[in-house]
């Protein structure tokens, strides 16, 4: 069947179910409520005084239960630094449990040692909101016989509470941790700031790990995640590399290029009409998209414009605002780098929030609802607004839908950036090849070489061109950019489906079909 | 014509393509070897960039290596056309290598 | 006016993408002396294809003493850029000579003698002391720019923040660009990571005549528009000036005053330049 987006969608896919197809971005939500029973979290019982220390991570699994056919899962709060993801399935794998989903919350360059679990069916599920490097690449050609799960950071929390994922065991990192299992990232030698996106993981999971390397005296403050839903507790020579967990702060971008791109839309939000006082912003830590936070700050000061919040993946420009009184709030889901932890643990104003509150759509209104204006990059956007975060160009899984869709529905404006063309391959396309954000939920799109409204938004179009910016049609620049660059060859597909992109609201928005690697005749 | 000379023009650099080209004994013919960032969408043009301009300047016993990372096509021809001149021995107005 | 290496395909892509009013495909500086050859033809090649938007495009050639100006002429003449930059201009004689070669080279291909234009970089003391004769004597010369690096080291010192060694050759380009009515170009800012002195470089050249800056990062593009961009109040007052003028003037009053200061002919040919600059016309 062909969802509203005119993509083919199955109606049951083996080991996953019966598919519901995407239907509009507010469709599901404005009944008001959730169609899916939610399932209830574990209930467990502990004696006064028994100990749920462990000497090994090993011991803890064994504790456990593992079992073939089991779903573990993971935090990516440690982004490319994470060991504990290799170490728990390599543990796994060592005691012959087969059959594995892997939940994770994405996954990172970090994790491509597993790729031999999922040849040899260790692992034979996974549930992610990201997927890079070989494993992507990998997944893409076909390598798992069910298809992947793609979701948002808000869909991930309705995939828990909904039984789609069930986790019988979540493996929690923590830079600091008591004997109890209460557990933070924002202190200790590998601090990671937030811990957003473990939270429901240590409610909803049938058996709860928490490993540390720093394990401080009861109790470990602040309570990011509390003892009454952890079973057990280790304590390890080390939890990841910190050098790539959270290094110092982050820098702006030096590129021309990308800091063209920023200005532009610095410009584009300034004139939008959304640029007033008490507004709330996000933007991501990449190139183009942190650098607007740069030219918004000189803004803000020239104008004398103070916002109300800022919101999402936090990076030290961020906080430098906060700090600088230019916003009242920080909710912070993670944190890009280690003065963000310092500030999360110091400053009342930085509010630490678990990935429900952050973008759930399925409650009384996650955080993202309240965004007034949104900054986010792209591989691949479509005439018709649609934006690939997921897909490259050559066809392989190597981005991460995060909370991409969650802010683009919420926010006022969702401005995306990114070059026109990367590497000669066109940016904008007739079609991109995965839609993992629908075009009705992005306004503008900012590239070096001109901005492009999306014509459902014709006031804003008339803000902007009053403005004097440099506003084109979008299939002009699409042409134009093809000129450039060349029409790059179609890329060969199979008709096996690797890989499902869910939407916030569990609706199928798009598949990925296994890619063909062509031999090129030379 | 035949390569008086190893050749090369053009860097590693992204939006770059290096070109090296060998001499190879008579009657050997072409033997062209080219990989690319962007192989899989333009492998093909690329190739035939390659195999039009050494027929426009009659190129034969040679050995053509091309390492591209996306390099525009005026770039590709600019970057072959100086590598080729170079191995002939004809390149004006520079510092020889 | 920003400055592009002449072998760097990125950098050549994206020239037309910062707004930059021109853009300089350099073939003599920021080429090393084995690749003159490579540097050419990409700069060939690229000029034919690639929309650099509204900037205009010139091409600094090397100069014709070197073993590489010739062929420099030989293949970018027959392209006809709005400009060709001649490094180290220090005599008239020169650019006859220059001229000379153009010309036989645009006669080969039926190219018209009056369309591209030259610029005269100064940067010798011999350079500067011709300046006069330079700027003054040929229709083609539409613009002389100093450069400051090259100049410098002619001049055997050391380079200085405020660059007080090559002031007076400022000042005296200058004078020569002004006397023979053509624009006058400053010399590049090296420092990128310095916002703040570019700017107050930027704010000197305003100030003591130079009609635009010459960049070497497209970062700084922003910072030289700033400075040479008349503020709001400057317009308004601008306007206000060139339409009273003309009210007084269908009145038959020459001179007349505002805010209690007299405005007279100068002041109204400055306003109706600064007005022309911001794109503002008076109804």
């Amino acid at each position: 069947m062909l969802n509203s987006l005119g993509r083919e969608i199955p109606e049951y896919m083996e080991g996953i179910g019966k598919l519901e197809p995407f239907q509009g971005a507010l469709t599901k939500l404005s009944k008001g409520w959730m169609d899916e029973p939610t399932i209830p979290a574990p209930n467990k019982a502990y004696l006064p005084h028994q100990s749920k220390l462990c000497k090994t991570l090993e011991e803890a699994i064994i504790r456990s239960n593992p079992h073939n056919g089991m779903t573990v899962s993971f935090h990516h709060h440690l982004r490319n630094g994470d060991i504990l993801l290799v170490q728990t399935l390599t543990i796994l794998h060592n005691m012959g449990i087969r059959d594995i989903t892997l939940a994770s919350s994405s996954l990172n360059e970090c994790h491509d040692p597993i790729l031999p679990y999922l040849k040899d069916q260790t692992v034979t599920k996974i549930f992610s909101s990201g997927i890079r490097s070989e494993l992507g690449r990998a997944i893409a050609l076909g390598v798992l016989d069910t298809p992947v799960v793609i979701h948002s950071h808000g869909g991930r929390v309705r995939c828990i509470h909904t039984g789609k994922i069930q986790i019988d065991l979540a493996v929690i990192p923590a830079s600091a941790a008591d004997c109890e299992g209460n557990a933070t990232g924002s202190h200790g030698k590998s601090a990671f700031g937030s811990i957003g996106y473990a939270v429901i993981d240590a409610r909803y999971a049938k058996q709860v790990i928490v490993v540390t390397d720093n394990l401080v005296d009861f109790p470990c403050i602040p309570l990011s995640i509390s003892q009454n839903f952890i079973d057990h507790v280790v304590l390890v020579d080390s939890i990841g590399d910190a050098s790539k967990i959270a290094t110092g702060t982050t820098r702006i971008t030096n590129s021309p290029m990308d800091l063209r791109i920023a200005k532009l839309a610095a410009d584009v939000i300034e004139h939008s009409g959304f640029f007033v006082p008490g507004f709330a912003f996000q933007v991501g830590a990449g190139g183009a998209s942190l650098a607007v936070a740069k030219f918004i700050r000189e803004k803000m000061k020239k104008k004398s414009l103070k916002g109300s919040f800022m919101l999402g993946g936090i990076t030290s420009y961020c906080v430098d605002m906060l700090n600088e009184g230019l916003f009242e709030t920080i909710f912070d889901v993670q944190s890009f780098d280690a003065v963000v932890s310092n500030s999360l643990l110091n400053n009342r104003h930085h509010i630490e929030i678990p990935a429900a509150l952050y973008a759930n759509p399925f409650n009384c209104g996650c955080i993202t609802n309240k965004i007034d204006v949104v900054v986010l990059g792209a591989l691949e956007i479509d005439v018709d607004f649609n934006v690939n975060v997921i897909t490259g160009s050559e066809g392989k899984i190597r981005g991460a839908s995060g909370g991409h869709s969650d802010t683009a529905s919420g926010a006022k404006l969702t401005v995306v950036v990114c070059p026109s063309f990367r590497g000669r391959i066109p940016i904008i396309k007739k079609r991109v090849h995965t839609i993992v954000t629908p075009g009705e939920t992005v306004h503008v799109l900012v590239t070096e070489r001109g901005i492009c409204v999306n014509p459902a938004f014709p006031e804003l179009e008339n803000n902007l061109r009053m403005a004097g910016l440099n506003i084109k049609e979008i299939h002009d620049l699409e042409i134009e950019v093809d000129k450039i660059t060349g029409i790059p060859a179609p890329l060969e597909y199979t008709d096996k489906i690797v890989g499902l992109v869910e939407y916030r609201d569990g609706t199928i928005i798009d598949v990925i079909h296994q890619l063909k690697e062509k031999e090129i005749k030379i | 014509m035949k390569p008086k000379i190893p050749a090369q023009a053009g860097t590693f650099e992204s939006s770059d393509v290096i070109v090296l080209i060998e001499p190879l004994p008579d009657k050997a013919g072409r033997k062209i070897e080219i990989s690319s960032s962007v192989m899989q969408q333009f492998g093909e043009s690329f190739t035939k960039i390659v195999i039009d301009l050494l027929d426009q300047f009659e190129m034969t016993d040679i050995h053509l290596i091309a390492k591209d990372k996306g390099a525009l096509e005026p770039t590709i021809k600019a970057r072959l056309e100086t590598a080729i001149k170079r191995s002939l021995d004809l390149q004006e107005g520079t510092l020889k290598q | 006016m920003l400055y592009i290496p002449g072998n760097n395909p990125a950098m050549i892509q994206q020239g037309g993408i910062y707004g930059a009013d021109s853009i300089l495909l350099d073939l003599e500086d920021a080429v090393a002396l084995n690749q003159k050859d490579a540097a050419r033809t990409l700069v060939r090649n690229m000029f034919k294809v690639t929309d650099f938007y509204d900037a205009e495009v010139c091409v600094r050639v090397n100069h014709l003493s070197t073993p590489f100006g010739l062929a420099d002429l030989e293949e970018i003449v027959p392209l006809q850029p709005s400009a060709i930059r001649y490094p180290k201009t220090e005599s008239p004689e020169e650019v006859i000579e220059l001229l000379n070669i153009i010309e036989r080279i645009e006669d080969r291909h039926n190219l018209p003698h009056n369309k591209m234009t030259l610029h005269a970089m100064i940067e010798t003391a011999m350079g500067v002391q011709n300046v006069f004769n330079i700027a003054s004597k040929f229709s083609r010369i539409d613009a002389i720019t100093i450069g400051g690096q090259d100049l410098t080291a002619d001049m055997n010192i050391i380079p200085t923040p405020d660059g007080i060694g090559i002031d007076f050759a400022r000042k005296r380009i200058i004078m020569a660009a002004k006397a023979s009515h053509i624009d006058v170009i400053d010399t590049v800012f090296p420092d990128v990571n310095d916002e703040e002195g570019l700017r107050r470089e930027t704010e000197y050249a305003k100030r003591i005549g130079f009609t635009g800056k010459a960049v070497i990062n497209p970062r700084q593009i922003d910072i030289v528009h700033e400075v040479y961009t008349p503020t709001e109040e400057e317009i308004r007052k601008a306007y206000r000036i060139v339409r009273e003028f003309r009210m007084n003037s269908a009145a038959g009053i020459g001179v007349f005053a505002i805010d209690g200061k007299m405005i007279d002919a100068p002041i109204v040919a400055r306003a109706e330049y600064l007005l022309r600059l911001a794109n503002v016309t008076v109804d």
